[in-house]
């Protein structure tokens, strides 16, 4: 018959086994090592033995103590896993359901283009300059060199007010109302609404325009082909065939409209034949 | 403006393609719009002459014709032309022959008759859009021959968009002049000589206007042949120019216009009344048009008058009594220079472009009357025969334009186009533009063609230069500049920054017409005086917008209707007011939200959006600036908004904008939900913003106190915050409303709010009693002037 403590000790070592969660064990702990716990009344009792006997039932029954706290050490950690890992298991979500709230909008194509064009002059150290689009004949004709029935006029299909007054048919009385206010060296970019009074599948009556201003001692037409070449290059982010064609404009010379490789076909030609479109008209500003 | 390329290069032929030529043109700043062939691809089409013609005997619309066509037998054609007679010659398609739409003519059996070929109108072989019956051939066409040849048909018609200073280009001589530039070829004319009078008669000139029309050309020719026709020569090139026959006397001054580009015109003699005088219209006198058109005058058109009547309209139009037509015997020719300033926007004003004014209000060569008279002349003669008088001239040379010589300097040259050109290429250049060119010690005196309106500046010439040269040989260089930096304000805030903070709150960008509806302006702005479009492309963009709410309105009018229940959409615009300083165009930003407060989503319910949903987004925008406390909103009235949901925005008490709930009639007639919620404001009043300011961290505790209190249902918020700031005095470090409830257990017409306050000081941690003084403070405050009590 094994000795009393050795019997506590197989009998705590089931009661923890046996625990099933953390409540179960600390009865158990309270059980043998509480206050008035088994081991814990055993210790009390060493008074009553004799002095020589007394150091190695101590002895006996601290070991039995330690074996006791050890195991049930061992099975706190183990219960502790596992209810974290049913905890865990609860609260797992469906991570691809899509997050909550507003989600964001966009801007106008036309924005975003303009404000890249914007930011690309801007490196050049040239400003945005803004004007009224409700203008007088004189910004939008006269100072461009295109006096009242000047054959240039019949280019530009104008939304009047009355006699004087227009809506800008382009971004150039900007330009005037510039130079108007200030003095050079000037490098100035003009974005912004124009109207042309003209509607059908290809003709909106609204549309948008950016100017270029750049007026210095002595800005050159190759000046002029070398920002535009390198704008053209940095817009598209492509190397692309660009090619300045004479033009008339009553208020720049020399004129030139730029024509650069179709971006969509690569100049390979949606349609025979024509491997050039024409996207901007810019005019030399000398 | 079209031109015939065999045309052209009878006068310039240099050894290029079609298409060469064409790109080249483009790229001297003559654009090209289209290549088209003269006539349809066809082949196996010969010239035949119609032998005889029979009855069929099945059909009543069908004849049996046989035809010589050179191929060594008779050949039996059915056809079904009204116009086909004995004796004809007219093109006739071989058995073989592939005509355009690839319609191969076989041997065939037309209701039991036998076919050996087609006979062909000019349409069927692409030559013209009208079906008039079979081409008829001029009677010496050599039986046989290929009609390809015979006609010229392999010939392309190059249409040219001429820009308005090229007017020295609107004709074959023109462009030809243009061409032997590019290429250093030789322009060969068609040989002209002086035309002997065979008459002595002469139609008496005055020139009333001699600075409107400097040189003016008469010539009488009498005695021509009513019967003669135009020959299939010159059918075609005028129809390969775009021009119709319409006789041969009409016919010849068309020519020449597309020839020389000198407009003429002739009357009919003997509807001339004593004399024809260059002068201004009297005002209010009237004339009928060549196309029929009855039309009254006024001061500033310049005329062509005889004794009694308006002829016609300088360089624009002749009239319908004194035109040529079918029993003209004896003619006046007129040959003139109009002014172009004075003939500019004449055309235009009457409704009218002709050909003519075209040319002369782009400027026609004054020194080219007298030539074209006298080819026009021999053109007459060869054509409709008759007695040429002498040509009789009234020229005012001193009114002539000027070509005075312009200072051409070579390092100008230099700067402008960014190369150096050796002297003799630019001296080149000149020259074989027609210029004369003088040396001098920096450059050259050069004075430009008479055909060259528009060279007049130094700039002109260099262009000419550029273009000539090539502006893809010039070079392309980066600028060289000094470096300046921009001045960015720190406390300006971009309209970049505001559309990113609206789009990051869902809303998407829109850009609307400037122009809107009237009707609905006016209910949304019925005070406001919109500017008014004189010819809006329609009577719904007629109005200038005074507001951005019209253009979103419509846009989540349309969106609605294409199943968008949750719209959200801001825009960046000019707005055009009306007031009594004048006209102010102001840049707002505006928006528009509905449907729901959130987008559809798993795990939140959809709720409604109210007003404070849509205040919360104009809040973040004028927060932007850093100066949130500056902006107030209103209890305010507008025409577009719900009373009882409408604020002003306002910074230090002026008007910036509007934020409501649209009014519930506006969204009705529109058929938009009623909780839609509107709002705009004008940049102007916030895009100044503060720089941020430092303050101190406490180092002390703050105390958080709540307060509840029950006051009449008509405080405003925005008055107990002030009032609470103001009594709590500068411990109170931030205020919050937590709560606010009206209903059960609180005496109607009045509502319970909770304050949230705390306070903190800078330099010591705040006692009990502190903080009670400042409650204290603002009970009695509150209680003062609004008559709250603290909620038990």
């Amino acid at each position: 018959m094994p000795d009393p403590i050795t019997q506590v000790i197989q009998n705590a070592e089931r009661a923890i086994v046996a625990a099933a969660d953390l409540k179960a064990l600390d009865d158990v702990r309270v059980h043998y090592l509480g206050k008035k716990g088994v081991l814990t009344e055993q210790l009390k009792q060493l008074g009553q033995l004799a002095p020589e006997e007394r150091k190695a039932a101590g002895q006996i029954i601290n070991q039995a103590k330690q074996q006791v706290q050890d195991w049930l050490d061992a099975r706190r950690i183990t219960l502790d896993g596992e209810a974290l890992a049913k905890r865990l298991a609860e609260q797992s979500i469906d991570v691809t359901l899509p997050g909550r709230g507003e989600q964001p909008g966009g801007l106008h194509p036309v924005t975003r283009t303009l404000m890249r064009i914007e930011a690309l002059f801007a490196q050049l150290g040239f400003e945005v300059a803004q004007g009224p689009e409700i203008e007088d004949d004189y910004h939008n004709f006269e100072a461009l060199n295109i006096p009242a029935h000047h054959p240039a006029r019949a280019m530009h299909d104008t939304f009047y007010f009355d006699e004087h007054t227009v809506l800008r048919t382009h971004t150039s009385p900007v330009q005037i109302r510039v130079m108007e206010n200030r003095q050079p060296p000037l490098r100035i970019i003009a974005p912004g609404r124009v109207y042309r009074c003209d509607s059908d599948l290809t003709h909106t009556p609204m549309f948008h325009q950016v100017e270029g201003l750049y007026v210095d001692e002595d800005a050159s037409f190759a000046d002029l082909k070398g920002v535009l070449d390198d704008f053209l290059r940095n817009f598209f982010e492509r190397d692309l065939a660009v090619r300045f064609r004479p033009s008339y404009f009553p208020f720049t010379e020399p004129s030139a409209e730029v024509d650069i490789q179709c971006v969509m076909c690569g100049g390979k030609g949606h349609e025979p034949g024509r491997h050039m479109t024409c996207l901007l008209s810019l005019a030399s500003c000398i | 403006m079209k031109f015939s390329e065999n045309w052209l290069r009878e006068w310039v032929n240099p050894g290029i393609s079609t298409d060469d030529l064409a790109a080249q043109l483009t790229m001297a700043g003559l654009e090209v719009d289209a290549v088209d062939p003269a006539a349809g691809v066809f082949t196996g089409v010969v010239v035949g002459a119609v032998l005889d013609v029979a009855a069929h005997p099945d059909a009543d619309k069908l004849r049996v014709c046989q035809v010589d066509a050179g191929t060594g037998e008779t050949l039996q054609i059915v056809c079904g032309a009204p116009n086909v007679s004995a004796g004809m010659k007219v093109p006739a398609a071989l058995v073989g022959a592939v005509l355009p739409g690839d319609l191969k003519i076989k041997k065939a059996k037309l209701r039991g008759v036998e076919s050996s070929g087609m006979l062909c109108s000019a349409r069927e072989l692409g030559l013209a859009d009208d079906h008039v019956g079979l081409m008829a051939l001029p009677l010496d066409a050599p039986i046989g021959a290929d009609i390809r040849s015979y006609l010229h048909l392999d010939d392309a018609i190059i249409e040219v968009d001429f820009t308005p200073n090229r007017g020295d280009c609107l004709g074959v001589a023109g462009l030809a002049r243009e061409i032997a530039v590019l290429n250093r070829a030789t322009v060969t004319a068609p040989v002209q000589t002086t035309i002997e009078p065979g008459i002595s008669d002469q139609f008496p000139i005055q020139v009333s206007a001699p600075e409107a029309c400097p040189r003016y050309l008469g010539r009488v020719i009498r005695g021509i042949d009513p019967l003669a026709t135009t020959p299939l020569w010159m059918r075609e090139k005028l129809r390969r120019g775009g021009i119709r026959s319409l006789g041969p006397l009409v016919d010849v001054t068309n020519y020449i216009l597309l020839e020389l580009g000198q407009p003429m015109h002739a009357f009919d003699l003997a509807r001339l009344n004593t004399q024809v005088d260059v002068r201004y219209a009297r005002a209010g006198e009237t004339m009928r048009l060549l196309d029929g058109r009855g039309i009254t005058l006024d001061k500033e058109t310049l005329v062509i008058a005889d004794a009694s009547k308006i002829l016609a309209i300088a360089g624009v139009m002749g009239g319908e009594d004194t035109g040529v037509g079918e029993t003209t015997r004896d003619l006046f020719l007129e040959c003139a220079f109009f002014a172009p300033e004075v003939l500019a926007g004449r055309a235009r004003r009457y409704g009218l472009q002709t050909d003519s004014s075209y040319r002369f209000e782009r400027g026609v060569d004054f020194n080219l009357q007298r030539h074209a008279m006298e080819r026009a002349t021999g053109l007459l003669l060869e054509l409709v025969g008759g007695t040429p008088g002498p040509i009789t001239e009234v020229c005012h040379s001193d009114l002539l334009p000027k070509r005075t010589a312009i200072r051409l300097r070579r390092t100008r040259v230099r700067r402008l186009l960014g190369i150096d050109l050796p002297d003799t290429e630019i001296a080149d250049i000149l020259n074989r533009l027609g210029a004369t060119l003088q040396p001098m010690d920096d450059g050259w005196e050069v004075i430009p063609p008479s055909y060259r309106f528009d060279m007049t500046l130094e700039a002109d010439l260099i262009e000419d230069i550029g273009r000539i040269h090539g502006y893809n040989h010039l070079p392309s260089t980066r600028p060289k500049a000094a470096m300046q930096g921009l001045a960015r304000p720190e406390g300006v805030v971009g309209i970049a920054q505001w559309r990113e903070i609206l789009v990051q709150r869902g809303y998407q960008e829109a850009i609307t017409y400037s122009f809107v509806e009237p009707d609905l302006q006016a209910a949304i702005d019925p005070t406001g005086t919109p500017v008014v479009l004189a010819n809006p492309i329609s009577s719904e963009m007629s109005v200038m917008r005074t507001s951005l709410w019209p253009g979103l309105l419509k846009s989540a009018q349309h969106n609605l209707n294409r199943q968008q229940t949750r719209i959200r959409l801001f825009e960046c615009g000019l707005t055009y007011v009306l007031q009594d300083t004048g006209l102010k165009q102001e840049y707002y930003i505006g928006g528009l939200v509905c449907g729901g407060r959130l987008p559809e989503q798993w795990g939140s319910a959809s709720t409604e959006l109210d007003f404070f949903d849509t205040k919360a987004d104009v809040e973040t925008l004028l927060m932007a600036g850093g100066c949130a406390g500056e902006f107030q909103f209103i209890v305010g009235q507008h025409a577009a908004l719900h009373p009882g949901q409408t604020a002003c925005i306002q910074r230090h008490g002026l008007p910036i904008g509007w934020l409501g709930m649209l009014h519930p009639e506006l969204a009705k007639s529109l058929a938009i939900p009623e909780a839609t919620f509107i709002f705009e404001i004008a940049v102007k009043g916030f895009e100044i913003g503060c720089l941020p300011i430092f303050h101190e961290i406490s180092r002390y505790p703050a105390i958080r106190r709540d307060l509840a209190f029950i006051l009449p249902q008509s405080v405003a918020a925005a008055d107990i915050y002030t009032s609470v700031r103001a009594a709590a005095g500068p411990l109170l470090q931030d205020l919050s409303l937590f709560d606010l409830y009206h209903g059960k257990a609180i005496e109607s017409g009045r509502k319970s709010i909770a304050l949230g306050l705390i306070l903190q000081d800078s330099s010591r941690t705040l006692t009990e009693q502190d903080v009670e003084a400042v409650l204290v403070q603002v009970q009695t405050a509150l209680n003062a002037k609004f008559g709250a009590t603290l909620r038990e």
